[in-house]
């Protein structure tokens, strides 16, 4: 059943390319958006880390691919490797300041953190293009063989097997002792030291992994759209982030990517016909799926299969 | 003979107030010992001291002869130094099947493993099923989720959170507190089927089960050591009497 289940959500992913072929680059937008939930829900709904500021990672990972590219390195796997190691390394440098204790400092290091790389962007125009965004990004194809074309039909393929090969890691991770681990410290941060388990090192793991997956989704951001902008790193893609995941559902991989295609499709459907109807409407649905715990749509969904079910 | 657990003038302050004062102890391995007095005479504190929750304003901790006043927890839980909660301390959202494993794989060094299931690990769950199951947990309570579990079943689970760590110094916060009269009988047995080898200190206020457990009692009060000795001298010791057990029995 469940396996039926999760067949069907990638079958449904991928045939979104013949559903919605005039759509190429919004899908595109909605694989790499559901990859910077994935990594949020890594941090934030499985070890109960809080973040405002991991678009951090996500615009480190996306300079980092959009520079290498326009130094003339444009190998895209090897745009996504920089951006996964340079963000993992930042991840490690910053956790320690991040996990001193309690999720007020959490929130307000990350959230310093972020803007003040995003300041640090605007100000080395040199380096990133400054507010003019980064230009003269040129992406080879993949494996030399698959071109990024006008229409997105590479970058659509590309995003969501980047996608899909980072889940199955995830998946494999979160279902393994070191994810039982995290949901430990996320339930009882107090007990686990009391098992023996140097809660510390685990939070610093993972926020380094989540912050390689949230670099990785910056990257390909950069080489799908051949462009870099200074909102990579806003604080607006951090919030966006945290809402799409309580939309879909806290602590679940599924949950984050509903989360984020929810959110996105909802927002370009919604907003095309008033902008002031969409926030009305996302700021409904968040206040009742927050009040319904920690399920959101995942949730939801699941408890109606239940009773279709009984 | 070389102590399992003993400390050397052992004080910890909070602000000007010195919760625990002074204390020495040492336990023989395989001790059963007790440590009561009234409320707020600092016996979690000590527990917090002895296991590194908490660093000593003075004083050391030696665990089998070696010296782990700078250890944090975790690493003292490595040297099988485990305890209970007074106040449960357990995972809401896991299952006790679930809470049991996770103990039982950190015991085994093995929750760095990021590459392989936890439903692949047979041996560890069928010993997570074995550990409840010797607690008469029943299958359903096994799955259930902790939060929907009877207080007294809590109160086991966190009992067999310390168990699946096979600890070698066992330290009991108050087991059977606030466990009701008809569930705290398997509580009792599951502190009395303790290994002979494992070293145990029991905080407890139920005398009954102090006197039936304990070789030998230490009585703090107002943070230091105020007797130490064999039940029968502690229970007729003039001074623990007036400050303790008098103190009981008027209410
Ligand atoms: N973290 C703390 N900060 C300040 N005072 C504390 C703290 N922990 C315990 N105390 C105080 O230390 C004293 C001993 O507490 P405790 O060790 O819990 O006593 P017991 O377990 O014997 O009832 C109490 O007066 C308590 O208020
Ligand atoms: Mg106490």
């Amino acid at each position: 059943m469940r396996l039926a289940l999760e067949a069907g959500f990638w079958l449904l992913a991928l045939a979104s390319y013949w559903l919605l072929p005039d759509q190429l680059p919004l899908l595109s937008q909605i694989a790499i958006g559901a990859l910077f939930v994935l990594s949020l829900d890594l941090l934030v709904g499985y070890a109960g880390v809080l973040t405002l500021g991991h678009a951090a990672f996500f615009g480190l990972g996306a300079y980092a691919a959009g520079i290498l590219a326009q130094q003339g390195w444009g190998e895209p796997l090897s745009g996504l490797l920089l951006a996964a190691v340079l963000s993992a390394l930042l991840g490690l440098l910053t956790a320690p300041l991040v996990l001193r204790g309690g999720d007020l400092p959490a929130l307000m290091v990350t959230l310093g953190l972020s803007l003040m790389l995003g300041e640090a962007a605007n100000k080395l125009p040199g380096l990133t293009g400054g507010a003019d965004g980064l230009l003269g990004v040129e992406i080879w194809p993949i494996f030399g063989l698959f071109r990024f074309d006008l229409y997105g039909h590479t970058a659509f393929f590309y995003s969501l097997a980047v996608l899909f090969l980072l889940f199955l890691l995830a998946r494999l991770i979160t279902a393994a002792p070191f994810g039982l681990a995290l949901r430990g410290i996320r339930g009882n941060a107090r007990r686990m030291p009391a098992l023996g388990t140097p809660v510390r090192a685990r939070l610093v793991a993972v926020y380094a992994l989540a912050a390689a997956y949230a670099g990785v989704a910056g990257a390909l951001l950069a080489q799908t759209t051949q462009f870099v902008s200074l909102d990579v790193l806003s604080f607006q893609r951090s919030a966006e982030g945290l809402l799409m995941l309580v939309l879909g559902g806290l602590g679940a991989l599924y949950g984050a990517m509903i989360g984020a295609a929810a959110f996105t499709f909802a927002h370009h459907v919604l907003s095309e016909m008033s902008p002031l109807f969409w926030q009305f409407w996302i700021g409904l649905a968040l206040v009742a799926l927050a009040l319904a715990g920690r399920g959101g749509l995942l949730g939801l969904g699941a408890a109606a299969l239940r009773r279709w079910r009984a | 003979m070389m102590a399992a657990l003993a400390t050397e003038g052992l004080t910890r302050d909070f602000g000007g107030f010195r919760a625990v004062a002074d204390v020495t102890l040492a336990l023989a391995q395989g001790a059963r010992h007790a440590v009561i007095g009234p409320n707020g005479a600092g016996k979690t504190t000590l527990v917090n001291l002895l296991t590194g929750a908490l660093r000593p304003s003075a004083g050391r901790v030696r665990l089998g002869g070696e010296d782990v006043t700078a250890l944090p927890q975790h690493a003292r839980v490595k040297r099988s130094l485990v305890r209970t909660f007074q106040i449960n301390q357990l995972f809401p959202d896991l299952s006790p099947e679930e809470a049991v494993t996770l103990a039982l794989l950190e015991r085994e060094g093995l929750t760095t493993r990021w590459w392989r299931p936890v439903a692949a690990h047979g041996a560890v769950l069928a010993e997570a099923r074995a550990l409840l199951d010797s607690l008469r947990f029943t299958p359903a309570e096994m799955r259930a989720g902790t939060r929907s579990l009877a207080y007294g079943r809590q109160r086991l689970l966190e009992i067999a959170l310390a168990l699946a760590l096979k600890p070698r110094v066992l330290l009991l916060d108050e087991p059977a507190a606030g466990v009701p009269p008809g569930e705290s009988r398997a509580v009792l047995e599951a502190v009395a089927a303790l290994p002979r080898d494992v070293t145990v200190l029991l905080i407890e206020h139920d005398m009954d089960l102090v006197f039936r457990f304990a070789e030998r009692i230490t009585v703090l009060a107002q943070g230091a050591v105020l007797a130490e000795g064999a039940p029968e001298a502690i229970a007729r010791d003039a001074r623990v009497r007036e400050v303790y057990l008098g103190e009981a029995t008027h209410g």
